[in-house]
């Protein structure tokens, strides 16, 4: 019978089944980070309890680190969370790319980057952007830190099986649409509880068409879309990607693995519980207007109007919304000012979305009233972009060219949007006061973002595109 | 973790739906690397004004729900981060039962692990109960064995639980420990990724 990835994976994984109660399912690769994880090894050490499989952690500290000044940690509640991890990971035989390894990151970055995430695995991280990994056709989902300690003791999570969800992105993207677009226009459609109690596979040309970099954009907002997770069946485009990275087996051996992965996509004619789908003309540059990720739409609409809500409580949740975001109904988003602009977090800062948001700032200047930050994915996208001369064209532009972490995306460090400010963030999340305590964000791609800092104010990208730079 | 079967309380009216734990448990309130003390930081940008003073039309610092285990609100409560910090802050403030019509999947799961009985009820459901305690106090009776909610004014509504989070919950069960019982069986399962 044709199966789909998702059901190979999972049966693939059940160290223990029985009637009545969800599965024992074995993972993979454990992923860390210094926020969710003292408590879990502090239940370790309270039990007497190691962990079972150190050579299927690694761990990495992004969310809480300095974007400058490295070394001087001014808040002790930040320095102590660190410390903590490199105690924990020194104790527990962890591996670690800790604050000054040449591999640190966002985890979700850093990952693919070594070749840890490979397609068929199960992946957990606690972090609900693990979904990321997702992208080689990997069963990756966020956990709690009590399922964390569950991780590291056992190598195990009882996981009752979510429903599958098949989201089909019909037809070929437009000009100037970027994956983020995609990710966003989904979410707006279905809501950010669509896919809650699921995991979804993206399929469609658009996705087959998109670099890794791209899938990975698309499957970090699986969360938002309130999925358990998000894949996509590998492909050549997968296999290329991961070729001769650190963690993935070499010559032989890699085409013996690459088969396996391959034969892992969905059968022809598999079936899902849900198949929803959306057409690449839905879909336009993208930004959000509220205060979570489906209150969004093209840059050429409006902030809706309360009268567009059919039921009194999605008025009243769009009346708290705009509240927050002061803003009135029916502005149009374009005619939005913004005073910051972020490109950075785990769902647009590598490679690719600073060369592709520095090819829209080159010759170009930040406007006078915004401050433009760049905070480069990892350790090794920022010794790649600076190969490049990526990093001097945002500098030469006005922007900071910061070192790696978490940063705006949640402002956990000392990167925070003031409040009563307003960033065009190509981040993940929108809610109150997510980039910093009264701060209002508004979500969208790399070129958007290079775009809105250009302007001071949100803008369609495309605009810039058909215009020659004047230098 | 502590058995929970009954709870007698009034409870919250918190009647938003999509609400996120970022809003549950702030990010400056996530460094400390305790499990305990997050109660006080709960709703903490919606329980206090930009000043720091308390913001007096939200639920939490109303009177009338002081000491309440009960917290009321719409649906996919718990969207969003996956911080465990949430169900923490939820605990240590005094709930031990959440009602929505949904959840969040890694929101749930952080709750059961806790100990917090998070209860699906149908949109109608919360939605009366929501009303009944916004208009005054309302006392609510929940009883996990029997998996029933009812109120003093003789409303009764029964939910559904996954058999094994609700023995979970009954028995306040390491999950860990019980997992190590099938040692065996994991050994078994690594040695054949092995061959």
């Amino acid at each position: 019978m044709a199966k789909n990835i998702i059901e190979k994976i999972w049966s693939d994984h059940i160290v223990y089944a029985e009637q009545g109660k969800p599965d024992l399912l074995y993972i993979d690769l454990h992923l860390l980070h210094e926020v969710t994880s003292p408590q879990a090894f502090e239940g370790l050490r309270l039990n007497g309890r190691k962990v079972r499989r150190p050579d299927l952690c690694f761990a990495t500290m992004d969310h809480n680190v300095p974007t400058r000044n490295r070394d001087t940690i001014t808040d002790p509640v930040s320095k102590k969370q660190i410390q903590t991890l490199q105690q924990n990971c020194e104790e527990f035989s962890v591996p670690l790319a800790g604050i000054n390894h040449p591999d640190q990151g966002i985890v979700h970055v850093i990952g693919p980057e070594l070749g840890l995430t490979q397609p068929g695995k199960t992946i957990v991280c606690g972090d609900s952007h693990t979904s990321t990994h997702g992208a080689f056709g990997a069963l990756a989902f966020g956990i709690g830190t009590s399922e964390v300690e569950h991780v590291l003791s056992t190598q195990t999570l009882w996981q009752s099986k979510p429903k599958t969800m098949e989201m089909r992105i019909e037809g070929e993207l437009g000009f100037g649409v970027s994956a983020k677009d995609v990710i966003l226009a989904i979410i707006a459609k279905y809501g950010v509880d669509m896919g809650t109690g699921h995991i979804i596979e993206y399929t469609g040309e658009a996705i087959r068409k998109m670099t890794m970099e791209e899938r990975m954009t698309v499957c970090n907002m699986s969360i938002e879309a309130g999925a358990r997770a998000g894949l996509i069946s590998p492909d050549e485009v997968t296999v290329e990607f991961l070729r001769g990275r650190r963690h993935v087996p070499a010559e032989e051996a890699f085409e013996e693995a690459a088969a396996g992965w391959l034969a892992l996509a969905s059968d022809a004619g598999a079936e899902y519980d849900e198949v929803l789908t959306i057409h690449a003309d839905e879909i336009s540059p993208f930004v959000t207007w509220g205060t979570n990720p489906s209150m969004g739409a093209g840059i050429a609409g409006h902030v809706p109007y309360i009268n567009d809500c059919e039921n009194p409580e999605d008025q009243e949740a769009l009346k708290q919304a705009l509240a927050y975001m002061e803003l009135e109904e029916g502005a149009p988003l374009s005619s939005i000012p913004i005073q910051h602009v972020f490109i950075g977090s785990c769902t647009n800062a590598r490679l690719g979305d600073l060369r592709s948001a520095s090819e829209m700032i080159k010759g170009r200047k930040v406007h006078p009233s915004v401050t433009a930050i760049v905070v480069p994915g990892s350790e090794t996208v920022k010794r790649q972009a600076e190969a490049e001369g990526i990093d001097k064209v945002f500098l030469d532009a006005g922007f900071e060219w910061r070192e790696t972490g978490c940063s705006m995306c949640l402002a956990m460090n000392d990167d925070a949007v003031p409040a009563g400010e307003r960033c065009a963030s190509t981040s993940n999340r929108n809610f109150e006061g997510r980039q910093g305590t009264g701060s209002m964000t508004h979500l969208m791609s790399p070129v958007m973002a290079a775009a809105a800092a250009v302007e001071g104010r949100l803008t369609d990208v495309r605009v810039f595109m058909n215009e020659p730079v004047l230098s | 973790m502590k058995p929970i079967n009954k709870i007698t309380s009034v409870l919250t009216p918190l009647d938003r739906k999509n609400v996120d734990t970022d809003q549950i448990i702030s990010k400056e309130f996530l460094k400390r690397i305790e499990r305990t003390g997050f109660g006080r930081y709960l709703f903490y940008h919606w329980r206090h004004r930009p000043d720091g003073s308390e913001a007096p039309d939200f639920v939490l610092n109303d009177p009338r729900y002081a000491g309440s285990e009960v917290l009321v609100a719409q649906e996919n409560f718990g969207c969003g981060s996956s911080r465990e910090h949430a169900p923490w802050a939820i605990l240590d403030y005094g709930f031990k039962v959440v009602i929505a019509p949904s959840y969040a999947d890694i929101f749930y799961n952080n709750c059961v692990k806790n100990g917090i009985l998070p209860i699906r009820l149908a949109h109608q459901e919360v939605t009366e109960l929501l009303e009944k305690g916004k208009k005054a106090a309302f006392e609510l009776k929940v009883n996990l064995e029997e998996q029933t909610v009812s109120g003093e004014d003789g409303v009764r509504y029964s939910f559904n639980i996954d058999p094994y989070w609700k023995e979970m919950l009954l028995k306040g069960w390491d999950e860990i420990a019980l997992t190590f019982q099938y040692e065996e069986k994991i050994a078994a399962y690594e040695a054949k990724q092995l061959v």
